[in-house]
């Protein structure tokens, strides 16, 4: 019997974010213009593994996901047993800018979901020179906390088991339970606290509702797609931000949740292959 | 049509082993019609009819009718599919000692949807 090995290699990256050593874990799969992808809270990289594992997508792209740290296979700082994690705008857009420094990333697309895709009308705004074009999935430009966030981070309350059914709903109706479950799995794996502290960026530091309009999709392309039976960054959310820029392409992607890339892979290529032809013709 | 979760929960041997730890009370509201629903190491104890005159939960769920039928449905509609769906909408409220239902989440979301038609059940 030989070993069936996925076309993903993933490596640990050592990297100085905020002034202190960090171990990064970084994987790829694929060649040509670089495509960086976005986690969403309280998860990791596998999130793309669809993407990475797709022919159409690797043949002209360089899929490149790394876990943030506390996530996935990314260790926390040293010194994180007396610390809370709370991840802020500054600190995210360093992480990214800083990674693609490393990874010597020449203008890569950006791919965000969720905090991905909030952090991605961040950079689309701050640092747009950087990017050959940006795609944010299930981007909003705020969302009001609509649950007790302390929930996610008690002793009395599993919290795995809490994260997980938290999210839970939020993937859509139509995906395949293998992809469901699995989604969940990484949502159920995340460390203590580190969903409740990537959720006060998304809720509480990263609300940009009073720059977004400002994005000049001239400097750089912006693609907003979102799945419909998502009640975390709503449809009508997405709506909200693309009508407010000037140039933005909006798709709202039919039976799909919060989670595209990795509850529904299949489904969710239909949609951004389209984008990524269109990136590539421009 | 509620009273049929005792059966539907109870007959769910996977569900009620991931219930083995809850014990507990709590009062579900659909519009003006109560019931209170008794869990016993994850297996539905009773589903009690109001009126109560003086209901006695470790909490409650709360939400008009009209937003359990379209959660109770087939295919449920987006902002309905979910508990936490209904709550974001501000729909149901939930109210009284959440601990329990927050530590037992994924649980209290698979109880209530084995409501919907016999297809659409976890």
């Amino acid at each position: 019997m030989t070993a069936q090995f996925e076309p993903i290699v993933g490596r640990y990256m050592r990297l100085d974010l905020f002034g202190r050593p960090h171990r990064i874990y970084v994987e790829e799969a694929g060649a040509g213009t670089p495509l960086l992808c976005l986690h969403t809270a309280g998860s990791d990289g596998r999130q793309y593994r669809g993407l990475m594992n797709d022919a159409r997508v690797t043949s002209r792209h360089r899929v490149i996901a790394f876990d943030m740290p506390w996530h996935g296979k990314s260790s926390p700082p040293s010194g994180w047993h007396d610390e809370e994690y709370r991840l802020t705008s500054a600190q995210y857009v360093e992480i990214v800018l800083t990674v693609m420094a490393a990874l010597g990333l020449d203008k890569p697309i950006l791919i965000g979901c969720s905090i991905g895709g909030r952090i991605a009308l961040h950079l689309a705004l701050g640092h747009p020179e950087r990017f050959r074009a940006i795609i944010g999935l299930q981007s909003g430009a705020h969302v009001d906390p609509y649950y007790d966030l302390n929930f996610l981070h008690r002793p009395d309350v599993h919290g795995g088991e809490v994260c997980g059914a938290i999210v839970s709903g939020l993937v859509g109706p139509d995906a395949p339970e293998a992809s469901r479950w699995e989604t969940i799995w990484h949502y159920m794996q995340g460390g203590p606290g580190v969903f409740k502290g990537d959720l006060y960026f998304y809720k509480i530091d990263g609300d940009i509702r009073g720059r977004v309009a400002e994005i000049d999709t001239r400097r750089c392309p912006l693609f907003l797609l979102s799945g419909e039976y998502d009640y975390s960054c709503t449809p009508e959310e997405t709506l909200a931000v693309a009508r407010s820029i000037r140039g933005c392409d909006v798709s709202i992607m039919k039976g799909l949740g919060h989670f595209p890339m990795s509850e529904n892979p299949d489904a969710f290529l239909n949609y951004l292959l389209p984008v990524l032809e269109k990136i590539a013709g421009r | 049509m509620i009273e049929a979760l005792a059966e539907r929960v109870n007959a769910d041997a996977d569900l009620v082993r991931r219930g083995r730890t809850l014990t507990t009370t709590f009062l579900l509201e659909v519009g003006e019609t109560a019931f209170l629903i008794s869990i016993f190491e994850g297996r539905i104890a009773a589903v009690t009819r109001g009126p109560f005159v003086m209901p006695s939960s470790e909490f409650a769920l709360r939400a008009p009718a009209a937003e359990w039928e379209k959660f109770w449905s087939e295919r449920p509609p987006p902002g309905s599919n979910d508990l936490m769906a209904l709550i974001r909408r501000r729909v149901l409220r939930a109210e009284g000692n959440l601990q329990v239902f927050m530590a037992h989440l994924r649980y209290f979301k698979e109880a209530l949807a084995k409501l919907r038609p016999a297809r659409a059940r976890p």
